[in-house]
């Protein structure tokens, strides 16, 4: 039988991590099928961000082709891409200072 | 169609003459096929271990152009990366898009349809929120099947599809459009704004 051997650990401080590395962004990009509503529904809906802050999203990535709609870490964005996917939004993720 | 509603004590009601219910159901079940036509039914794994976690899945974007829309790229410009991410993330993305096609078809069965006969009575489905989700998600996943289908790549396209000279195509435009509309219903009914 085994098990873990103790260890001795610091918490490490997950906001200073995040900010020392580049950080990722999660892009929506526009596409003629999804409604308006309904992007702005997933805005508020999944991020849980205000009507406002989401229809300025939403307005973003329709009249610009994309907007980065949030930032953090890799495996964070991951997460948030793979349920763009799922509501059928098309997202990607990318560092923050690609060109 | 009468549009999405909210009752009083909380659900979300709508009515659909049976000819739609059928529509609906069928677009989402050809939907459902399509993603197992990838993936198999999850008997048939080669992999059960993972398979049960979700991840083992192809690294891959499929060749349909459909498929290529419903389990997109998560990385642009990096073709090492998309692969990786695929093949931990599309199966578990394959079964929550085919979830969300059966939980809709279920609701609309238990509203009265009979997949198997049209009837003639009207389907009303009752929708609480994990239904709503997936009907969204879902009524999303068929317009977007459709619209690769009928080359809607811009805005104009939307339009220009409606003039095109096979009549199969405006039919299906039709559909396309009307579904627009369902999903817009269902949305203000939820979101009030």
């Amino acid at each position: 039988m085994t098990q873990a051997a103790p260890v001795e650990t610091e918490e490490p401080d997950v906001q200073d991590v995040t900010e020392l590395q580049s950080p990722w962004v999660t892009i929506v990009w526009n596409d003629p099928v999804n409604l308006m509503s309904y992007v702005t529904f997933v805005f508020r809906n999944y991020f849980c961000y205000t009507e406002e802050k989401a229809t300025e999203l939403m307005l973003a990535v329709h009249h610009d082709g994309k907007a980065v709609v949030s930032s953090g870490s890799r495996e964070e964005m991951e997460r948030h891409v793979q349920a763009m996917h799922e509501y059928g939004l098309w997202a990607t993720l990318q560092r923050s200072d690609a060109p | 169609m009468k549009s999405f509603a909210r009752r009083r004590r909380g659900g979300i009601t709508a009515t659909f003459e049976p000819a739609e219910a059928h529509v609906l159901a069928s677009l989402a079940g050809q939907v459902v096929e399509l993603l197992r036509d990838r993936h198999g039914t999850e008997e048939s794994s080669a992999d059960p271990l993972g398979s049960a976690i979700g991840i083992g899945g192809p690294s891959l974007p499929p060749d349909d152009p459909v498929l290529r829309r419903l389990l997109p790229d998560a990385y642009r410009d990096d073709d090492e990366d998309a692969a990786e991410f695929r093949r931990f993330t599309e199966k578990s993305l394959t079964s929550a898009k085919v979830a969300n096609a059966e939980r809709l078809i279920a609701t609309l069965v238990d509203g009265g349809l009979d997949p198997d006969d049209e009837g003639a009575d009207e389907v009303e489905v009752e929708l609480g929120d994990a239904d709503v989700q997936a009907w969204l998600r879902s009524l999303t996943d068929v317009r977007l099947s459709l619209a690769v289908r009928l080359g809607i790549e811009t805005d104009e396209d939307t339009e220009h599809v409606h003039h095109r000279e096979d009549e199969g195509v405006r039919a299906m435009a039709d559909v396309y459009d009307w579904l627009g509309w369902v999903q817009e219903s269902l949305i203000a009914a939820v979101d009030p704004t």
